[in-house]
């Protein structure tokens, strides 16, 4: 077991390779236009994230605006509920904005302005990495330009109204399934249409590479400050098990990252909708290898190979791909997956905010609702630690309408 | 010679530019695309790009993403793909090249895809997004079908990148005209014709075809001046789906128009004596 948190287990883990590929996955599978663009950002990203200026500007915001570290509270009422192991909560719903995400667009917004890109887009499912890019382009002064679509502009009004007040433009996604997929679809054409102006601003650890390695690079001090602080609860780094949910999957990688070389069980949960043999957005447990977004991944699709439409009650988890980096991470099985329905979701919503006064976004609620099962396998003398990826305002709406 | 460069050869013998014109398989109806393919190719089409339709298109505009749902709408699937292009030869030594995204190819099987282009008469592949980095994944495939494969070349392409293109592509190379999207506006003429420019002088080992925003015979000669020919799509989109919408007009009526719009595109005149 390492002893000093600042050294961090690379030494086995290396994915991804020069070319961006998890094992089989990644890549970039995209139009010629974007193949210069990706390179230009890839040489950007290298050589800030060797600038210790750089990486003390991350960190100065992440602490002054953001209001990192977050805590890592124990469960004390709902380790009584479960009766196992004993759960600590990672309380990314305490960041600003309400949600992990703007770990990331604080990251990327700074390498923005570094590579002097001025106008700034990005896709946005439910909502809240749409105003964590709205929040950090209203500080820096940059425009910032939201394709959002157009079902969950209807069910996460809020998060519109937000966006709109912090000076972003929200243009819906009227395509397809008027969600998240097609969100990314218009980015991605937007993008193709002003590549030199423009930074794209990714949401999660999805899309060519490099964006999958520098969104998770960006969201690792989830899992860094976990191990930091699980030292002064436990004594000890590392826990028995981590869980986060999965969507796109940028908190869970967050939070696995720095424990991947570590003897830890990863538990990553997607969204089983109405069910798996119904409507839903479990990806990894049901999907097949394929190419969407600019990388290949596991997909949803049909025997044709079309993209097939997700379901989830979290527009957040609502996406019918996943980041490459989780498939690599499945079929190695270093992370278990497991997928919770809409029902289950509502019951972790209410389970987390009777026992601990916290209620979690609909997103972090699979999560939640994923622990009894995982705790029933394990001792009281053992520690879970689940990621509270983001805070339930959002959803009061969804939520109230359905229990 | 393969079918594509006996093709080519032959517009440059005669000194024209090779036009090569893009549909949606499937579209604007099942029943209506070999029909129109057929006009084209009597018209004076060189070669016929038939798209195969895919659920998330990204490089393409509105025109051609709605193309592509109205397709698949249909139920149009890759088999269909191969029955068109069969159909299609069974009457014609034109060159015909599929195009399309990647994964509906994966999920095919990326050898058979290649064997049963090959066996229903295709003579190349323009996967726009899959980029020479990721191209090892069907060029093997590909070159033992005898299938050509593009590549595409953007205004952002580097010199030494376009020569990286033009070593790896083996039917011809893709000028995109500009940054943007199928059906693209065509801004600032003077910007492309240099871009163009530039890349001919480095382009040796292909042919050089330009696409994306071209609608007319003027913007087609202006846009040509530097490469072997164009390819329009968006374009011939509209006008079909136009044509096939408007339900006072019969089937001769709307090929007989899309003859007249094909011969006008090639030769600036709609008259079909020429």
């Amino acid at each position: 077991m390492k002893t000093d948190p600042t050294i961090l287990n690379e030494q086995t883990y290396t994915a991804p390779d020069e070319r961006g590929r998890f094992g089989d996955y990644g890549g970039a599978f995209v139009p010629e236009i974007l193949v210069p663009v990706l390179d230009q950002l890839k040489a950007a990203y290298a050589e800030a994230k060797a600038d210790s200026g750089f990486q003390r500007a991350v960190a100065d915001l992440l602490r002054d605006y953001v209001g990192r570290p977050t805590p890592l509270s124990f469960a004390d009422r709902l380790t009584a509920h479960l009766g196992g192991p004993k759960v600590y909560l990672k309380r990314e719903d305490l960041c600003h904005t309400g949600a992990h995400k703007i770990n990331n667009t604080i990251g990327q917004v700074l390498l923005a302005r570094r590579m002097g890109k001025r106008r700034i887009i990005a896709e946005t499912g439910a909502g809240q990495h749409g105003v964590a890019t709205a929040t950090v382009c209203a500080k820096f002064g940059l425009d910032c330009i939201v394709y959002m679509g157009s079902e969950d502009i209807e069910r996460q009004r809020l998060n519109v109204e937000r966006m709109r007040l912090l000076g972003a433009q929200v243009r819906p996604a009227t395509s397809g399934s008027r969600t998240l997929k097609d969100a990314t679809n218009e980015a991605i054409r937007d993008w193709v249409s002003h590549p030199d102006n423009t930074f794209y601003l990714i949401g999660s650890v999805v899309g060519p590479h490099p964006y999958p390695m520098m969104v998770r690079d960006f969201h690792r001090v989830i899992g860094e400050e976990t191990r930091r602080q699980l030292r002064e609860a436990e004594g000890r780094e590392t826990p028995d098990a981590v869980v986060a949910c999965v969507g796109g999957g940028s908190n869970a990688m967050g939070l696995f990252y720095p424990f991947l070389d570590d003897e830890v069980t990863l538990y990553g949960i997607e969204a089983a909708g109405e069910g798996l043999d119904g409507r839903h957005a479990a990806t990894l447990s049901l999907g097949e290898p394929g190419v969407l977004h600019g990388a290949m991944s596991y997909l949803l699709q049909d025997a044709a190979g079309q993209v097939e439409i997700a379901h989830s009650i979290s527009a957040g988890l609502d996406y019918p791909g996943v980041g490459p980096e989780h498939s690599y991470l499945k079929d190695t099985g270093r992370v278990t997956y497991r997928a919770v329905t809409d029902a289950e979701a509502l019951d972790g919503v209410k389970l987390l905010s009777r026992t601990e006064g916290i209620i979690p976004a609909l997103e972090t609620a699979h999560a939640i609702a994923a622990l009894p099962a995982i705790c029933a396998t394990m001792s009281e003398e053992e520690t879970i630690v689940v990621n509270v990826s983001g805070r339930g305002d959002k959803d009061m709406t969804t939520i109230a309408a359905n229990l | 010679m393969t079918r594509l460069q006996s093709a080519l050869a032959a517009c440059q013998e005669r000194g024209e530019k090779a036009m090569g014109l893009f549909l949606t398989n499937g579209f604007p109806h099942p029943d209506a695309t070999l029909p129109i393919l057929h006009a084209v190719d009597e018209a004076g089409a060189d070669f016929i790009e038939l798209g195969m339709p895919f659920s998330d298109p990204l490089a393409e505009g509105l025109p051609i993403q709605h193309a592509s749902e109205r397709a698949l709408r249909h139920g149009v699937t890759m088999p269909d793909a191969f029955r068109t292009a069969e159909q299609f030869r069974a009457e014609s030594e034109t060159p015909l090249l599929l195009m399309g995204y990647v994964n509906p190819i994966l999920r095919y099987g990326v050898g058979n895809f290649c064997r049963d282009a090959r066996s229903s008469g295709v003579d190349g592949l323009i996967l726009p997004d899959l980029p020479p980095e990721e191209a090892d994944v069907i060029e093997h495939e590909a070159r033992n079908a005898g299938l050509g494969l593009v590549f595409l070349v953007a205004p952002n392409t580097s010199d030494e990148r376009v020569r990286f293109i033009d070593e790896r592509a083996s039917a011809f190379v893709y000028a995109v005209s500009v940054a943007g999207l199928t059906g693209s506006n065509l801004d600032g003429l003077d910007g492309i014709s240099a871009y163009l420019s530039r890349v001919r002088r480095i382009v040796h080992n292909n042919p050089l075809l330009v696409g994306f925003g071209i609608r007319t015979h003027e913007d087609a000669t202006r846009l040509s001046e530097h490469t072997d020919g164009f390819i329009v799509g968006t374009a011939l989109i509209r006008l079909t789906e136009a044509l096939w919408d408007d339900a006072s007009l019969t089937d001769a009526e709307r090929l007989d128009r899309v003859r007249r719009w094909t011969h006008e595109l090639k030769h600036g005149t709609t008259s079909l004596s020429v």
